[in-house]
């Protein structure tokens, strides 16, 4: 089983490098992260916090945009594309069983989304670091958000193969996707503003509130990023949306989620007949 | 049972929502068999295939492969298959591509070198399959056929997209596959191919078996008539298309249609015609005929 598992993972981790996509997200990743720390270098003063604590407040809003983005980008297409190729059916022909493929991809697409964040925002820690402006508590809170947002990819990468199962075409998935990624990243904050401010402090902002907003993967991810170091919260002037939760309940969210969507992405995929 | 059938499939029936897709379909290969499995587009041949792959369920009827169920691990490893239009990642080379197959059928990877070489790909194993003719990457599909030496191959439309010295060889390893023992299952539409490169011929037609047997056999029990062809001396060809009951063709040529049983009597009253009758041809009904006569004629 783990042979197999490793054998679609090499080969998805070579496609991977050979057409770019590890190249092209690496150098997105590097590109916003540095422009994000330089334009952050301003009001480091004014918040008595060191530029890297800057730079990761900055870097984990673009995180919760890029990270879900990047991993459907490279999810979409595994199922339905492969479907509508042919190539799955003979791959499905030999005794490799469709959790054993789902886990190999899962394996390579993860490892090419920690390459590209791992690089992108490590060489963001690495400059402020070099230029001073960086404290043992700011370089734990980049690599906090370098983890987290590996997951929060994991989680999409998840959620990207379970839609590419369900759509019945390729180009439907990447509809899907992109659909999902609007609804989960934009469109469920929005709808949980307005809910609070329709509410005005009543008992949904105090209790309903906070838990529904740790539901959402990419709220979860920000929430413990920001729970987990006040200096961060306090740059990214995010400091109360944490207060009315149990400190596991944004950790457990995250991390639940990819296991989740596997499951779902599994039981979606077995319907699929190539 | 003395026949050591390897596939076996009984009275399979599938629906498609409230389309019944085949209907009570039965049909055994044996090992080193080769059968070729006709039919219009829309027979139910591909699904046919793909639940002897276990990668759709059958509606009802069994089907063994080797002993195994459709889909199980042990089926698995005991089938080949060449999908109709083979698509491989392009930026994979085709030794990469075989390599991966091989880990994936547990077969190790020592062998997939010498099969390249055996397909004809020894040259382009390591250039990226985008750079593949349809002819190279359907010979690389036929490599991984190749690999571990199934029990059972499911080819469907092997040779299209080919030339014909890509098809001829590929039957030649069709052939040497059968030698080793596998049974194999070819779809196809090339009728002439299958015509003189299998053993067996089963023809489908609207979900349904409507022929399983050699081609001698069909042609026996079709009653098709034999066409005979006789090249006549200037003149003469209207007076003895009159007397045998034929049709004259360009002047100087008859053409004669008789039924099976008949063909020794006709021979004997055209021998007795003496020289006038300067070469005859004779031709047995084609597969081509068979097929028109099983696809169409016995549906009811």
């Amino acid at each position: 089983m783990i042979a197999r598992i490793l054998a679609i993972a090499g080969t998805e981790a070579r496609i991977a490098l050979r057409n770019r996509w590890v190249l092209m997200a690496t150098l997105i990743m590097t590109l916003f992260a540095l422009a994000l720390t330089f334009a952050g270098s301003a009001p480091t003063g004014a918040l008595g916090v060191d530029l890297l604590t800057v730079a990761v407040a900055s870097m984990t809003t673009l995180s919760v945009y890029l990270a879900p983005l990047l991993a459907l980008m490279i999810s979409f297409d595994s199922i339905a594309g492969e479907a509508e190729r042919g190539s799955l059916a003979l791959l499905l022909s030999y005794p490799v069983s469709r959790a054993e493929l789902l886990l190999g991809k899962f394996l390579a697409h993860l490892g090419a989304l920690a390459f590209a964040m791992t690089i992108g925002f490590g060489a963001a820690g690495a400059i402020t670091a070099a230029m001073g402006g960086a404290s043992p508590e700011s370089l734990i809170a980049l690599f906090r958000l370098i983890v987290t947002s590996v997951i929060l990819g994991a989680a999409f990468l998840a959620i990207g193969y379970a839609l590419s199962a369900l759509a019945g075409s390729a180009t439907a998935a990447a509809g899907l996707a992109a659909g999902g990624w609007l609804i989960l990243v934009v469109l469920y904050d929005l709808g949980l503003l307005g809910a609070v401010v329709l509410d005005s402090g009543g008992v949904f902002t105090q209790r309903v509130f906070p838990w529904l907003m740790t539901a959402n993967p990419a709220d979860a991810f920000r929430l413990w990023n920001f729970a987990a170091s006040d200096s961060v919260a306090l740059a990214s002037g995010m400091a109360g949306a944490a207060k009315g939760l149990p400190f596991w309940a944004a950790p457990l969210s995250l991390l639940l989620w990819p296991v989740a969507a596997l499951a779902l992405a599994r039981l979606a995929f077995a319907r699929v007949e190539p | 049972m003395q026949r050591s059938d390897v596939l076996t499939i009984e009275s399979v029936d599938k629906w498609r929502g409230k389309a019944q897709v085949l209907h009570g379909v039965s049909l055994r290969v044996a090992a080193g068999e080769r059968v070729a499995l006709l039919g219009h587009n829309g027979a139910g041949k591909t699904t046919l295939m793909k639940i002897v792959l276990g990668l759709t369920p059958s509606g009802a009827g069994t089907i063994a492969i080797d002993g195994a169920a459709p889909g199980s691990a042990r089926a698995r490893r005991a089938t080949a298959y060449l999908p109709e239009s083979v698509a491989f990642h392009k930026s994979l080379t085709g030794r990469e591509q075989l390599i991966l197959f091989a880990r994936l059928a547990g077969v190790g990877r020592d062998t997939t070198g010498a099969l390249l070489d055996r397909v004809g790909l020894g040259h382009a194993a390591d250039r990226r399959i985008g750079t593949y003719s349809k002819g190279m990457r359907q010979r690389l599909g036929l490599a991984q056929v190749l690999l571990g030496r199934p029990a059972v191959a499911l080819l469907d439309e092997p040779t299209s997209g080919l030339d014909p010295v890509s098809r001829h060889d590929l039957y030649a390893i069709i052939d040497e596959l059968a030698d080793q023992g596998t049974a194999i299952l070819i779809a196809s539409h090339a009728l002439t191919e299958v015509e003189a490169r299998t053993d067996r011929i089963a023809i489908m037609r609207d979900g349904r078996l409507v022929a399983d047997d050699t081609l001698a056999n069909l042609t026996h029990s079709a009653g098709l008539p034999i066409r005979i062809r006789l090249q006549t001396r200037d003149d003469s060809a209207e007076r003895i298309a009159a007397e045998l009951g034929g049709t004259r063709v360009n002047g100087a040529a008859v053409d004669l249609v008789c039924p099976p049983g008949g063909k020794m009597e006709q021979l004997r009253r055209i021998a007795a015609l003496g020289d006038v009758v300067v070469d005859v041809d004779m031709t047995p009904p084609r597969l081509e005929e068979l097929y028109r006569h099983y696809s169409q004629e016995k549906a009811q």
